[in-house]
């Protein structure tokens, strides 16, 4: 388990830093200072009718926090549950929850003016929670808001009359 | 340094008080009323008392009259602070033995000039 | 805000002091309200009277201060009808009462209104402030604006005999006619700072009037001033805006002798006036008094005695401002220590679970050690619990105020007493008690009790009595409102039930039709009366109780009396829980809502219609339900069948739950759900088992209403 500071003393102005993952074909990038930390996955206690990507919750040192598996919402293959599968524990305006990726590369800085609006691209994710791509080498990265797309009302953490 | 000695049973305005003396660089010592005001006058060096007039157990006259009882604050200034503006009651305070009656609201800047002119 | 200082106060920001004076004003209000509630009118005790003087005097000189000329005017006509009150100069009636009782109200509204930030209209106080004025002056007022019937019942709470008769026209402030002074105000820095006088005259109605006169001397302005107010009151207003020093009024046509009855008046020695201003140098420091400068010598106290007298004293505490033995602490920082506490808890039950696997001579200072920390975290528990707990007399202390005002517009006569407001309860569950007990004591005072002829006529003191009480039974709260009113007739409620659909039977039991009153839209008021009687309180209160993990039962008499009984948890955040399995999981059952738990024998279960099942235990028969398919709890091959069923009951009604095996019975912490997840159906939260992983803890209420 890696806890990450959010300090940004280090981080020139204008530049943000990014946390990428990736989930099925794609990387993506989210806002290094909305993540808590990064966990193995451990079994979380079933919540019975809840829509199969939501695993269930799980004990976070006394807070009960729900495991999302966005490989299982974005149809990614195959999914598999072993000590390599790694959870983003995210700590948003409302919520702290958990969500489940294929894998975590790394914290990157990229300015904003390396960010470029996202075409209509071809994308599992909703393009009005994407905010651009960014390009690092080889690398693009699509930017995710990714605390849009958890209080997205299909992504199950928020009651529709909410 | 010697200390202010500031009297009122409202919290708020105690604590505002005591803001604007050490913003002028002066010590200060609260009390709650007029009893209490005389426990911590003997517990600390008081060069002045600003006490608030309308206060339970002890008023700010009564505490006037106590302490011009003792030698030690015969001529240790006294200011009443209140919203009492009536005559009659800045009489009985001159009476009791103030130095000074001084009505609220009171501009910060000018109780400071006030305690200045008094403060030994 | 408002600039009231005379001169610049630039360089302090009073800003930071607001919240704590938002907070003392409000205890003073408080404060004073009590104490008017509780004055006696016959026989007014000097040291209520200066209490509530002294509320008054300390909300107006905070409110100056800060800057909320509102209310610190609103409060200055308070503290001046006080003042005369508390020097006997005016007696005591009900009108002042109510006056002082709303312009409190009148107070907390407009400091509510500054502490969000002045945002909306100010509340008009000008109709108070002219009673007030009234009042004191020792006039009849005329009858204030929510009229009382021509033959106005006492006031409810008081004990007070005098009867309160309206006068027919208002009645004009005694005594002054108008005057014409000349105000002279000076010597000022900055000239324009005086127009906030002016604004005095513009803003307070009934003042008078005010013009600008040409002014020879720099620095002082002269203004025409035409009013009734005195000259004290005057300068009163204006000491928000300028020091008196630097006010002088002059009669400018004097046709008759300044009239000094004018309320507010603190001072009956007008001949002192001129020549106390002499003796005052500019900065108030009195010429000649001791401490003042320039003074060489002691000057001799006239008539004391310089002796060395020991200046403490063993004054007793005045009664009105109680010595304060407690520290406020935001509420943030208690739950927080109790999550911590609860996180102990856990912590706790995790290690003695891991232990359990120990050899126990091998380690005996270790399970020693654990068995010690588990009782060290019991207590710990218990004490930071109590922290949250206060007493009951928070949630009574709103209802003599409200009866008050409600008998009065109902015409009706009602005696409060209240029992048991020592006893402690959990402040999240005072917060959520007290909507659904206001609208029961609404509803004893509206349909309960009788109006006084009727009372009469059958027989019972013309005073109703409602009764309050709180007390601890087992691990429960239980709260009470009883009246002895004309009670409820059963055969109106059945007819009203069967009218609205309901399946009644005429053999149900009391204690069963008694509980229709509780069902949605239901209402047998002849008239919906605005207090309450619309048919949508009492099913809410019930729902506000059950949410509270709480259940209400009702006993009545026709013609003798009503009572509810409301029983909560003690607390909201630990509760006594039953684990019981299905498959591999593991849920959790308030122990309140068990009674029992057996062994099933097939032969008890018959199948009804739809598939749904019904158990006979002992002579009743119960539905099933069955938790692995409520919850979809996966299945294996081989897996252990369901065969114990726990009987829970809720609201009355009782179900039996199907599972594989009870775990056992231990305290939990109850962790919320919603907080960041969802409200999930028939489950009311979470907890954290002793191996650390979460267990769901099911809503039994909302189990019970599946079935039915």
């Amino acid at each position: 388990m890696t806890v990450l500071s959010k300090n940004t003393e280090n981080t020139p102005s204008g530049t943000r830093e990014y946390l990428t993952f990736r989930l099925g074909e794609e990387e993506y990038g989210i806002d290094i200072l909305k993540v808590q930390e990064i966990r193995g996955y451990e079994q979380p206690t079933r919540i019975a009718n809840a829509p199969e990507f939501i695993r269930g919750v799980v004990n976070l040192r006394g807070t009960i926090v729900p495991i999302v598996d966005m490989r299982l919402k974005f149809n990614c293959s195959k999914v598999e549950y072993n000590s390599f599968t790694v959870v983003i524990i995210l700590n948003l305006r409302n919520r702290v929850v958990g969500i489940v990726v294929d894998s975590v590369s790394d914290v990157m800085e990229l300015a904003s003016d390396a960010i470029r609006p996202a075409p209509d691209i071809e994308s599992a994710i909703d393009s009005s929670c994407i905010l651009g791509l960014g390009s690092v080498g080889e690398r693009m990265l699509i930017l995710l808001d990714i605390e849009k797309l958890m209080s997205n009302v299909d992504m199950g953490l928020v009651a529709s009359t909410e | 340094m010697h200390a202010i000695l500031t009297v009122d049973d409202s919290p708020s305005m105690r604590k505002m008080v005591s803001f604007t003396l050490t913003g002028a660089g002066y010590k200060v010592v609260e009390a709650v009323d007029g009893v209490d005001a005389l426990e911590k006058a003997e517990e600390h060096q008081i060069a002045l008392v600003l006490a608030d007039q309308n206060m339970p157990r002890l008023d700010g006259i009564g505490l006037t009259k106590r302490l011009r009882e003792n030698p030690r604050f015969k001529q240790t200034p006294i200011l009443i602070l209140t919203t009492e503006s009536s005559d009659q009651m800045k009489q009985a305070g001159r009476a009791a033995g103030a130095t000074g009656w001084l009505v609220k609201p009171f501009d910060p800047n000018r109780l400071i000039e006030v305690i200045q002119k008094v403060i030994r | 805000m408002a600039d009231t200082h005379g001169g610049s106060d630039g360089d302090f920001d009073l800003t930071q002091f607001y919240q704590v004076f938002f907070e003392e004003a409000a205890e003073n209000l408080d404060q004073m309200e009590q104490m008017l509630l509780n004055l006696d009118l016959t026989q007014a005790n000097d040291e209520e009277l200066n209490g509530i003087f002294r509320c008054a005097h300390s909300i107006k000189g905070g409110s100056a201060t800060f800057g909320f000329t509102d209310v610190a005017e609103l409060t200055h006509k308070m503290e001046s009808l006080l003042d005369r009150l508390r020097r006997h100069e005016i007696t005591p009636i009900p009108e002042m009462v109510d006056v002082l009782l709303e312009s409190a109200d009148a107070s907390r509204s407009l400091l509510a209104r500054h502490q969000a930030g002045d945002t909306g209209d100010a509340m008009p106080t000008a109709d108070l402030v002219q009673r007030i004025v009234e009042l004191a002056a020792g006039s009849s007022p005329a009858a204030p604006v929510a009229a009382q019937p021509a033959v106005a019942a006492p006031p409810p709470v008081a004990s007070s005999a005098a009867v309160a008769v309206v006068a027919d026209a208002p009645a004009a402030v005694a005594g002054s006619g108008e005057r014409v002074l000349q105000l002279k105000i000076g010597p000022v820095d900055n000239l324009a700072s005086v127009d906030a006088v002016k604004e005095l005259f513009r803003d307070i109605p009934g003042l008078g009037s005010i013009e600008d006169q040409p002014c020879a001397e720099p620095q002082y302005r002269l203004f025409l001033v035409k009013t009734h107010s005195s000259n004290e009151d005057l300068l009163d207003l204006m000491v928000f805006h300028v020091s008196k020093e630097q006010v002088q009024i002059l009669e400018y046509d004097a046709p008759s002798a300044v009239d000094r009855t004018a309320s507010g008046s603190y001072d009956p020695d007008a001949g002192l006036a001129e020549v106390a201003i002499d003796h005052v140098q500019p900065y108030g420091i009195f010429d000649g008094a001791p401490g003042a400068p320039g003074i060489a010598a002691a000057v001799a106290h006239e008539g004391e005695d310089a002796k060395p007298v020991a200046v403490k004293t063993a004054a007793r505490p005045n009664m009105a401002q109680m010595e304060s033995t407690s520290i406020r602490v935001d509420v943030k920082k208690v739950d927080q220590l109790i999550n911590l506490a609860g996180e102990l808890v856990i912590i706790q039950a995790m290690l003695a679970q891991n232990s359990q696997a120990l050899d126990p001579t091998a380690n005996q200072q270790l399970l020693a050690g654990l068995a010690d920390l588990d009782r060290n975290t019991r207590d710990l528990q218990e004490a930071v619990m109590s922290i949250r707990m206060i007493p009951m007399s928070t949630v009574f202390s709103r209802f003599p105020r409200m009866l008050r005002d409600l008998a009065n517009k109902l015409g009706k006569k009602i005696n409060l007493v209240t029992q048991g407001e020592a006893t402690e309860l959990d402040k999240g569950l005072v917060e959520k008690i007290t909507d659904p007990l206001t609208h029961l004591v609404r509803n004893s005072l509206d349909h309960g009790i009788e109006l006084p002829e009727d009372r009469i006529k059958a027989g019972k003191s013309d005073q109703g009595t409602l009764t309050l009480s709180a007390s601890h039974q087992g691990g429960s709260i239980v709260i009470e409102v009883r009246d002895d009113g004309r009670g409820m007739n059963r055969e109106k409620l059945l007819n009203k039930a069967r009218e609205r659909g309901i399946d009644v039977s005429d053999n149900m039991p009391d204690n069963e039709v008694w509980m229709l009153i509780f069902a949605p839209g239901f209402s047998t008021a002849e008239q919906v009366t605005d207090v309450s009687g619309r048919g949508v309180g009492m099913d809410v209160v019930r729902k506000n109780i059950a949410a509270l993990n709480g259940s209400v039962e009702i006993d009545s008499v026709e013609g003798v009396g009503m009572r509810v009984s409301i029983r909560l948890p003690l607390t909201l955040a630990i509760m006594d829980g039953m684990s019981v399995g299905v498959g591999n999981e593991v849920y959790i059952l308030p122990l309140s809502s068990v009674v029992e738990s057996f062994q099933v024998n097939p032969a008890d279960v018959s199948t009804v219609t739809q598939g749904s099942q019904l158990v006979k235990v002992r002579d009743e028969y119960m539905p099933v339900i069955e938790l692995e398919r409520v919850f979809g709890v996966p299945r294996t091959e081989g897996d252990k069948r369901s065969d114990i069923m726990v009987v829970i009951e809720s609201d009355g009604s009782r179900v039996a739950l199907l599972v594989d095996e009870l775990l056992g019975q231990h305290q939990v912490v109850v962790k919320n759900l919603e907080s960041n997840y969802r409200k999930v159906q028939n489950v009311s939260g979470a907890t954290i088992l002793g191996d650390g992983t979460v267990a769901l803890i099911l809503d039994t209420s909302s189990l019970v209403r599946k079935s039915r």
